[in-house]
C-alpha cells in the first residue's frame, strides 16, 4: 500500500517536471506545425545556463529558472531564425530532420565547453519529509511548486494577454488569423521564445531533481514526446495532463519492471495512444 | 594502413546499404525512419544469436532481414495511417528501445559487454588479412547488387506507385493505388535492408555491443542520403562513402588543432556532422546527384 502511494507521489512529482518542456514542445508544434527535436538541445542549454548562474553567482533556483528560460528562448530564436525557418517550404519533415541536426550542434557546443561530466546544482541539501510510510523530498516539493508556477504563468499568458490570444488564434486557424491582421512571423517568433524558453526552464527543473550533462535534454526527449502525444500534439492543457499521466504510468510500471526500462514506458504509451486514440487525450485530429 | 583502408571500405559498404535502405523508405515513399540504427542493431543481434546457436551464416542473414521486417511492421502498424511526423517520433523512440533492451537483457545480449566471437565465415581458411579483403569485397559486391535491384525497383510499377504516394497520397489513392499497403511494403523492405546491413556488420567485425548502434549512426545516414541526392539510389550509395571519408578525415583534422581535449575533439566532430547536414539542407537540398524524374509520356492527340 505504501509502495503504491509512494509511486503515485513520485509519479506526480516527476510528471510535473516533464510537463514544463512538454508544454514548450507542444506550443512549438501548435504554431510551427513540425515536431522539433531541437527541444532536447534547448533543455540542455537552459540547464547549463541555470547551473552557471547558480554555481557562479550563488543564485537560487528561481533566478536560475529565469536565466534558463532566457537562454533557452534565445537559443531557440537563433536556431529557428538562422537554421530552420528557411527550410519551411520544403515541408515539415525536412524541418524536423534539420532540427535533429540543430540538436546535435547545440549538444556538442555544450560538450565542447563543459565536457561530459555530471554537474549538480549548488543548493542546501534538504531533508525528506515523512508522511505515514511515504517519503517526499523538500527539494522535490519546491520543484513541484516551481513547475506549477511556470505552467500557471504560461496559461495566464495564453489566456489573458494579446500575444497569447493571437498565438491561440494562429494555432487554431493560421489563415483566418492572418486575415484578422495577426502577423504570423511575429507570432512564430514569440512561440519559439516561449516554447524553447519553457524547454530551457524544464532543463533546470530536471537538473535540480538530479544532475545535468550535455545529454540531459536528449535523455528526456522521448518522455517529452510521449507527454505531448498522450495529451494530443499541439494541445497545451493536453501536454500537462499527458505529462502527469506519463509520470504516474512510469512510476507504477516500475513496481513491475526494472528501473532501467523507464523510457520504454514512454514509448509504450506513444504506441498505445496512437493505436487507440491518435488524437491524444485532449488533442485535434491526427490523420 | 592497408587493413585500415579495408576496414573503411567495409564500413562504407555497410553505411551504403543503410543509406539505400533509408532512401527506399524516405526517398521512395516519403517515410522517415529515425530509428534506422535500431533496425541495424536488430539485424546484427539476430544473426549473432542465430549463428551463435549453430545456424549457418546464410540463414543468419535471412533471419536478420526477417527480424528487421517484423520489428518494422510491429512499430509502424499503428502509425503509418497517421501524419508523417508521428512516424518520426515513433521510430526515434524505437531506436532508443532497441539499445535499452540490448543493454539490459543480459541473458540474451550480454548487456553493455556485447557479444564477441561472432562467426566470421572462412576466417580460418583465409587468415586475418585475407578475411578483411574478402569482407571488403563481399560487402561491396552485395552493395552493388542491392543498388542494381533498387534501381530496377525504382523503374518498376511498384517504384512509380511509391513515388505517387510520396508526392500526393490522396491523388494516388484516387488513382486506385493501395496507399497503405505500399507504405507498409516500402517500410518493411527498407527495414529488411537495414537488418541485412546489421548482419554484415556483425559477421565482418565479430563483435557487437549496444554502443555500436548509437542514434548518431542514423544521423550519418541521413547526411549521406541528403548529400547524395534523396530519391536516387546512386546518390545514397556515393553519399555513404563520402560520409565515411568525411568522418575519417575529421579524425585527422582534429589532430591538427592543438591543445584540445579528446572529449572536445569528439564534440567538434559531431558538431561538424550536424552542421554539414544543415548546410546540405540549406544549399544543396536535392543533393549532389538530384533525383531524375522521367518526363511524362506525351498525350496522344
Amino acid at each position: 500500500m505504501d509502495a503504491l502511494l509512494q509511486a503515485l507521489v513520485n509519479g506526480l512529482l516527476s510528471g510535473s517536471l516533464i510537463a514544463v518542456p512538454a508544454v514548450g514542445f507542444t506550443a512549438l508544434f501548435a504554431i510551427l506545425r513540425y515536431p522539433s527535436f531541437a527541444v532536447a538541445g534547448y533543455v540542455s542549454v537552459g540547464a547549463f545556463a541555470g547551473w552557471w548562474v547558480n554555481t557562479r553567482f550563488g543564485l537560487g533556483a528561481a533566478p536560475a529558472l529565469v536565466m534558463a528560460f532566457i537562454a533557452g528562448g534565445l537559443s531557440g530564436l537563433a536556431c529557428e531564425m538562422g537554421a530552420l525557418r528557411r527550410l519551411m517550404p520544403s515541408g515539415a519533415l525536412t524541418v524536423s530532420i534539420a532540427s535533429i541536426a540543430v540538436n546535435l550542434v547545440l549538444e556538442n557546443i555544450l560538450r565542447f565547453v563543459f565536457g561530459n561530466d555530471l554537474r549538480g546544482f549548488d543548493l542546501p541539501i534538504l531533508p525528506d519529509l515523512q508522511w505515514g510510510g511515504v517519503f517526499i523530498g523538500v527539494q522535490q516539493l519546491w520543484n513541484l511548486a516551481l513547475a506549477v508556477a511556470v505552467v500557471a504563468a504560461v496559461f495566464g499568458f495564453l489566456m489573458f494577454t494579446r500575444f497569447g490570444r493571437a498565438m491561440r488564434a494562429v494555432a487554431d486557424n493560421p489563415d483566418l488569423a492572418r486575415l484578422k491582421g495577426i502577423d504570423p512571423r511575429r507570432i512564430a517568433a514569440i512561440a519559439v521564445v516561449l516554447g524553447a524558453g519553457l524547454a530551457g526552464a524544464g532543463g533546470v527543473l530536471l537538473g535540480l531533481d538530479t544532475s545535468i550533462d550535455p545529454m540531459t535534454g536528449y535523455r528526456v526527449l522521448l518522455s517529452v514526446f510521449a507527454a505531448a502525444v498522450l495529451g494530443g500534439l499541439g494541445s497545451v492543457p493536453g501536454a500537462v495532463v499527458g505529462a502527469l499521466v506519463l509520470g504516474l504510468a512510469e512510476e507504477l510500471a516500475l513496481l513491475a519492471v526494472p528501473a532501467t526500462y523507464r523510457t520504454a514506458v514512454g514509448f509504450a504509451a506513444i504506441l498505445l495512444i496512437l493505436t487507440f486514440r491518435p488524437r491524444g487525450l485532449l488533442g485535434e485530429k491526427a490523420v | 594502413m592497408l587493413s585500415y583502408l579495408l576496414f573503411s571500405v567495409t564500413i562504407g559498404g555497410i553505411y551504403a546499404l543503410l543509406a539505400l535502405a533509408l532512401n527506399l523508405a524516405w526517398g521512395g515513399a516519403g517515410l522517415v525512419n529515425l530509428g534506422l540504427a535500431g533496425f541495424f542493431g536488430i539485424g546484427a543481434y539476430a544473426t549473432a544469436l542465430a549463428t551463435g546457436a549453430g545456424l549457418p551464416v546464410a540463414l543468419g542473414l535471412g533471419i536478420a532481414m526477417l527480424a528487421g521486417v517484423l520489428a518494422g511492421l510491429a512499430i509502424t502498424g499503428a502509425t503509418l495511417r497517421l501524419r508523417d511526423d508521428y512516424l518520426a517520433i515513433v521510430t526515434l523512440g524505437f531506436g532508443e528501445i532497441v539499445r535499452l533492451v540490448a543493454l539490459n537483457e543480459r541473458w540474451l545480449t550480454n548487456g553493455a559487454d556485447g557479444l564477441s566471437g561472432i562467426v566470421a565465415p572462412f576466417k580460418a581458411q583465409l587468415g586475418v588479412q585475407g578475411f578483411n579483403q574478402g569482407s571488403a569485397l563481399a560487402v561491396t559486391a552485395l552493395v552493388l547488387l542491392v543498388w542494381w535491384l533498387l534501381r530496377r525497383l525504382d523503374a518498376s510499377p511498384f517504384g512509380r506507385a511509391l513515388r505517387a504516394v510520396r508526392e500526393d497520397q490522396e491523388l494516388a489513392a484516387f488513382a486506385g493505388k493501395p496507399v497503405l499497403r505500399l507504405k507498409f511494403q516500402a517500410f518493411a523492405l527498407s527495414a529488411a535492408l537495414a537488418g541485412l546491413a546489421g548482419a554484415l556488420y556483425a559477421h565482418t567485425q565479430s563483435y557487437i555491443s549496444p554502443d555500436h548502434f548509437q542514434p548518431l549512426i542514423t544521423i550519418y545516414i541521413f547526411l549521406a542520403v541528403t548529400a547524395g541526392g534523396l530519391g536516387r539510389p546512386l546518390g545514397a550509395l556515393l553519399g555513404a562513402y563520402a560520409v565515411v571519408i568525411f568522418l575519417e578525415g575529421t579524425r585527422f583534422l582534429a589532430a591538427l588543432v592543438p591543445g584540445i581535449e579528446p572529449v572536445q575533439v569528439a564534440a567538434l566532430r559531431e558538431a561538424l556532422v550536424g552542421l554539414s547536414l544543415l548546410l546540405v539542407l540549406h544549399f544543396r537540398p536535392r543533393g549532389l546527384l538530384p533525383e531524375r524524374i522521367p518526363p511524362a509520356p506525351k498525350a496522344l492527340p
